[in-house]
């Protein structure tokens, strides 16, 4: 077993990058989780491992800085929050354009603009959807615990490179801000350059020796009919993470008449909203995603033909509710509530708005 | 002497490197890009070092400086490059990086890219190529376009009150401690050019031995987008931006010659 | 005393006619042809071969990179 230790989620995901044997992290300050980089310069992981950390100018510059590692076959991680992240998806679509591993993570706070430095789900669409310009995904990975943002990493990177895409830790302030223990994996050592070398010299810009083609990290095709098959091979991809990479957990769901949808922090609020309506003798059970993208929908679906009713608890105004309305498909109600812009929803709210939506209509 | 008697490989003084890729270059005639791609890829040669040399090409016309240059190539957002090279060298800071960039590129969307690499002093060369005019979105207003010079977006000239001075970026710089070397040339002849590649070589010379960032910039044309025949564009160069930009050494071994 | 004797190679095919060699040559040597090539561009040749002595200008200044120059020594 590991080693036990009580530890911030920021701080967390940070030494997780470490013994996952990350070659670099480069990122900017921003509230609320700036606690990775301070966590990381404090530790100075280039004597402990050799990776490297640099706090760049800006968003912008540190993804790009992602970007030109990652297309140099390295494993590297940025995180920023909600504001900063915005900044950073002209790198992240370019990243994903040109089918780079990377781990983003994004401790969200209430927007839209500068917002609030309070926790938020509302980021869900941005996470989701794309988030910049074209057609693309993320693979996203929400934690509800310290021990998930620990452990998230080195899967993060893991799927990051099976599939060469960037995979996002979407984390919110209450698990990037709170302490908990967390066990914390073994240090994993970091590849040296000649296995990078000779694992990825089909693609990655390591040095063209003379006997092969050079590499290129690109997102740009000219010809239009070349840019469509890219994006169908993408397309492609996506379509395979769905097939094998969803993620979720269900909770009392067996028995359940209602279902709560939650993630991250919401799905913690869950459980205690659970408990109270199971002594009150509602029925109640927490489907709880770790895949954001790709999204069960077909377990929800399924769920849908037995149960009378899902909430989906998100501190947004309603993101994930159009995801679950889509699976659910119609087949029983489904509604949304969370509180948002920076408030976090009681369980005793949660509870209200079960009854009162699901329940009672 | 028959002229099919000197033409044989035994005779053969010059002839483009291998490390220009076949492909016809996508650049206007007369266009200065090709020389500096191909002078850079001489001095990658001559110095042995292709194996371990990464370019990042920028956004611009020569976002596909990848089709022509025979090594392992990373196309950067616009404006990121030298973002993109801090991130490639500080992972393999044995190898050798590069960006190659337009003064759109560099000077105007990648400001803050350009001036926080060299104020690290990224162990990086940047060549920076500045024909004071957006070529491939179709001559626009750049940052470095002259006082009164039409363009597309300035089509009365530029003017100063409203649209700013141009941006002598490589003078900005060279203040910053960071940078090593900085110089600012051209190759439009033939004396010009070898001048250019010796800067180069001396660039990737100082990359080797890790005393900081190098910063060739490249006065050039763009005949397309001045309008002019290639001859005249450079000669127009001469005249009009050279004064502007004048050509030498504005920082060498750490310390400012200007 | 020795004499040298210069020629140049133009691949006609990627030559763009841009004409930048033609100042650079020191002994007038090339001129764009009447004819075109492929592309529709009036390539450089040499005009006056005799005169060419290998110095290499013209394919230092050649953008495109489609001038290869040979020379010999004479006696």
């Amino acid at each position: 077993m590991g080693e036990v230790k009580l530890m911030k989620g920021n701080e967390a995901i940070a030494e997780a990058a470490i013994r996952a044997g990350a070659d670099a992290y480069f990122g900017y300050p921003i509230t609320p989780q700036s606690e990775v980089i301070e966590y990381l310069m404090v530790e100075r992981p280039e004597d402990r491992t050799g990776m490297v950390v640099l706090q760049a100018e800006s968003e912008i510059a540190a993804i790009n800085m992602v970007y030109g590692a990652a297309g140099a076959g390295k494993k590297v991680m940025t995180s920023s929050s909600s504001p900063g992240v915005s900044l950073k998806q002209e790198g992240i679509s370019y990243i994903a354009g040109a089918e780079l591993p990377c781990v983003i993570v994004n401790v969200v706070r209430g927007g839209p603009g500068l917002g609030t430095i309070q926790p938020s789900q509302a980021d869900y669409f941005q996470s989701t959807k794309g988030g910049g310009h074209g057609d693309y995904k993320l693979l996203v990975l929400a934690p509800a615990s310290v021990q998930e943002m620990a452990d998230f990493v080195d899967q993060a990177f893991d799927l990051a490179f099976k599939y060469r895409n960037p995979v996002l830790i979407l984390s919110d302030g209450v698990i990037g801000q709170m302490m908990e223990k967390v066990v914390m994996p073994e240090q994993k050592p970091r590849l040296t350059n000649d296995e990078i070398i000779e694992r990825y010299s089909d693609w990655a810009t390591v040095g063209k020796k003379k006997s092969r083609e050079r590499n290129i990290i690109t997102s740009l095709e000219l010809d239009p009919y070349r840019q469509e098959a890219h994006n169908l091979k993408l397309q492609e991809k996506y379509k395979k993470m769905e097939e094998n990479e969803v993620r979720y957990e269900m909770i009392n769901c067996e028995d359940a008449d209602y279902i709560i949808v939650a993630y991250g922090s919401s799905a913690r609020i869950a459980q205690k909203t659970m408990d109270q309506a199971r002594a009150k003798g509602l029925k109640v059970g927490i489907f709880r995603l770790i895949t954001l993208f790709p999204f069960p929908k077909n377990e929800i679906n399924k769920l849908a033909d037995r149960v009378k009713g899902f909430l989906a608890v998100e501190m947004s105004a309603g993101q994930m509710i159009e995801d679950v309305r889509l699976a659910v498909n119609g087949k029983v109600p489904a509604e949304h509530y969370g509180r948002y812009g920076g408030v976090i929803h009681s369980p005793e709210e949660v509870l209200a708005a079960l009854e009162q939506k699901i329940i009672g209509g | 002497m028959d002229i099919k008697e000197i033409i044989k490989p035994e005779n053969l003084v010059y002839k483009k490197t291998e490390l220009m890729t076949d492909a016809p270059l996508s650049y206007c005639p007369g266009c200065g890009h090709g020389t500096a791609h191909r002078i850079t890829m001489e001095v990658v040669e001559e110095m042995g070092i292709w194996e371990d040399t990464i370019g990042v090409a920028p956004v611009g016309c020569s976002v596909l400086a990848y089709d022509f240059m025979n090594i392992d190539m990373t196309q950067a957002a616009h404006g990121r490059a030298p973002a993109v090279a801090t991130g490639i060298k500080r992972v393999w800071p044995e190898k050798y990086v590069f960006t190659y960039q337009g003064d759109g590129d560099l000077a105007a969307i990648g400001g803050n890219e350009t001036l926080h690499a060299c104020n690290r002093g990224e162990n990086i060369v940047i060549i920076f190529i500045n024909n004071g005019i957006y070529g491939m979105t179709g001559g626009q207003m750049a940052p470095t376009t002259l006082p009164g010079m039409k363009s597309s977006t300035s089509p009365y000239g530029r003017v100063i009150e409203t649209m700013g001075h141009p941006l002598k970026m490589t003078e900005l710089i060279a203040q910053l401690p960071g940078t090593y070397f900085v110089t600012r040339q051209a190759v439009h002849t033939a004396a010009a050019v070898r001048k250019t590649k010796k800067a180069i070589r001396k660039a990737f010379e100082i990359q080797k031995e890790k005393k900081g960032l190098a910063f060739i910039e490249i006065v050039s044309n763009c005949n397309s987008g001045w309008k002019m025949n290639p001859v005249d564009a450079n000669n127009w160069m001469v005249d009009n931006m050279f004064p502007y930009f004048p050509l030498g050494d504005i920082k060498v071994d750490g310390e400012l010659v200007k | 005393m020795a004499k040298i004797i210069g020629a140049i190679e133009v691949d006609v095919e990627k030559c763009k006619g841009c004409g930048v060699c033609i100042p650079a040559c020191p002994t007038d040597v090339i001129l764009l042809a009447k004819k075109v090539n492929g592309k529709g561009y009036h390539y450089a040749y040499m005009e006056n071969p005799e005169a060419c002595i290998g110095c290499t200008n013209c394919a230092v200044v050649c953008p495109d990179g489609v001038i290869s120059v040979y020379k010999v020594k004479v006696a």
